[in-house]
């Protein structure tokens, strides 16, 4: 946003320990997810996370373009995420960039770790993750929009994979940021866990933090993503749920 | 879910019911899927709308940026359309730049809007020759159920009459304003599948069809835009046919965007 500079930083936690949407320091944003959204694809799923809007569909097994990616002994796992022009305050070039490539790779990596790609081999399953509208959290939002759309084309999984943000703000820990918070925060940790094992298969982080911190930071984002968790499989049950539409009969 | 192919029974099957005026979707050949339109869908767009015709589903934001006017329009701001077919829509779309499809979708778009008048340059102009808005539609394509075409203008048009100019976050104005939106042209694509010309194609009745055709029409009673696409030749009388048509759903489909019909 072209107006906003260092000298707007807005009051990030009250002393009695509110965030600048109200929330606690380990409270989540409110969480909404669809599964099967899409007619096309195989499976699909749509968040609303705050006010991220992220949609994600799933194509495949299928065939592996561009073909010398193929991989004779297991499936290849093929992700993008991509944001929309109109989904930043400041509108995004439309294409390529680093940023969403690596986030690709990373997010690509995380499935790979929890597919069964062993059953499906020289086969590409194709994860697409778009950002229509972008408020901090998006890989997490897309993560979890992705695991729920595999989750609904029946790609045979460890587990699915809930995602959060854990960050520091005005000195404190705290879960899942929104931008005022992620842009004048000091620290952001973004990770997946797969809830059976307890293992972490997404994780980075930028910022600030002592030892003690990280520690204090990941104990929080496995209990946040625990809690999306359930999320994720109340939005599975709902789409299969007996007489929904596409559901059993 | 329709597949990366349609399989040649299925043409047949669909060119042999359209030979009786009829539809797989038991629709009539001059009948189009629900449409319905939900403006504001995104918020850190400038406007945007999502737009639903049958399984099709597009989603339009605009951003407007100030920027630089072109050396040869010094008093008029620059408008750019831009329409991407991301894989996530269908099994057909590959990542990458945008392909032949996708280009004609925002050209087909572009000249709809550009040449009905819908956005007045002049007013874009901020300071002649030095600063002027840039105006970018953005299409985003969620679901390719068929008929892109008309999915995309509609949202596109759908958006720009709820959008705003941000002048006060770039401190051109006092305060931000709504876009002034002119004439809204309304596109309608249709099919030939044998002597029967249906509208609002689905993915199977595209691949079937024998020529594809878009016209775009405004309130003003003026054809504004039109395109022939696809393998396929149409009589005079075919057009002429396929003009009076556009005609009247577009009416109603205009109806829809500002949110008065449906």
């Amino acid at each position: 946003m072209g107006s906003v500079g260092a000298k707007d930083v807005p009051v990030l936690l009250t002393p009695d320990g509110r965030r600048i949407d109200g929330r606690k320091l380990d409270e989540l944003r409110p969480i909404r997810i669809r599964a099967g959204v899409s007619h096309q694809a195989d499976g699909s799923a749509f968040v609303e996370w705050g006010a991220n809007k992220v949609m994600a569909a799933v194509y495949g097994p299928r065939e592996v373009h561009p073909r010398h990616l193929q991989q004779n002994n297991k499936a290849v796992i093929q992700c993008k995420y991509n944001m929309a022009a109109f989904s930043v305050d400041e509108r995004k070039r439309p294409g390529l960039d680093r940023r969403s490539q690596e986030i690709s790779k990373v997010i690509g990596e995380a499935f790979d770790s929890v597919i069964f790609t062993e059953e499906f081999p020289r086969t590409s399953i194709d994860v697409y993750i778009e950002v229509l509208q972008a408020n901090a959290g998006t890989r997490c939002a897309g993560l979890v929009a992705a695991s729920v759309a595999l989750a609904d084309a029946g790609i045979p999984m460890v587990d699915l994979l809930p995602a959060v943000a854990v960050g520091k703000v005005a000195g404190a820990i705290a879960l899942d940021l929104k931008k005022e918070e992620d842009n004048f925060g000091e620290a952001d940790l973004p990770m997946a866990l797969v809830p059976q094992s307890g293992r972490l298969v997404l994780l980075q982080m930028e910022g600030h933090m002592t030892e003690e911190e990280l520690g204090q930071a990941l104990d929080l984002g496995v209990r946040g993503c625990r809690d999306i968790y359930e999320v994720m499989k109340a939005a599975l049950r709902e789409r299969y749920a007996v007489g929904a539409p596409g559901g059993a009969a | 879910m329709s597949g990366e192919v349609t399989a040649e029974i299925l043409t047949s099957h669909i060119l042999d019911l359209a030979s009786s005026g009829k539809r797989l979707d038991g629709r009539t050949a001059d009948e189009y899927r629900p449409i319905s339109v939900e403006p504001g869908f995104v918020v850190t767009a400038d406007g945007s709308a999502l737009a639903h015709i049958g399984d099709t589903a597009v989603l339009s934001g605009i951003k407007l940026e100030p920027g630089k006017p072109f050396p040869d329009t010094p008093n008029a701001g620059v408008l750019t359309t831009n329409a991407e077919l991301v894989p996530l829509s269908s099994p057909m779309f590959e990542p990458g730049p945008p392909q032949p499809g996708a280009i004609e979708v925002s050209r087909v778009v572009d000249r709809a809007i550009r040449a009905a008048e819908t956005i007045d340059l002049t007013r874009l102009c901020v300071t002649p020759g030095e600063k002027s808005w840039v105006c970018y539609t953005d299409i985003h394509v969620l679901d390719h159920g068929g008929n892109l075409i008309d999915a995309a203008l509609l949202a596109a048009v759908t958006a720009l009459l709820h959008a705003t100019v941000p002048a006060k976050r770039f401190g051109i104005a006092e305060a931000d304003y709504a876009l002034e939106v002119g004439h809204v042209p309304i596109e309608c694509t249709f099919v030939r599948l044998g002597d029967t010309i249906v509208v609002d194609p689905t993915v199977d009745e595209e691949r079937a069809g024998q020529g594809r055709l878009t016209v775009a029409t405004d309130e003003a009673g003026r054809v504004v835009a039109m395109q022939k696409g696809l393998v396929g030749a149409f009589s005079p009388d075919d057009v002429k046919d396929v003009v009076r048509r556009a005609f009247r759903h577009g009416e109603r489909m205009r109806a829809i965007a500002r949110g008065t019909g449906r």
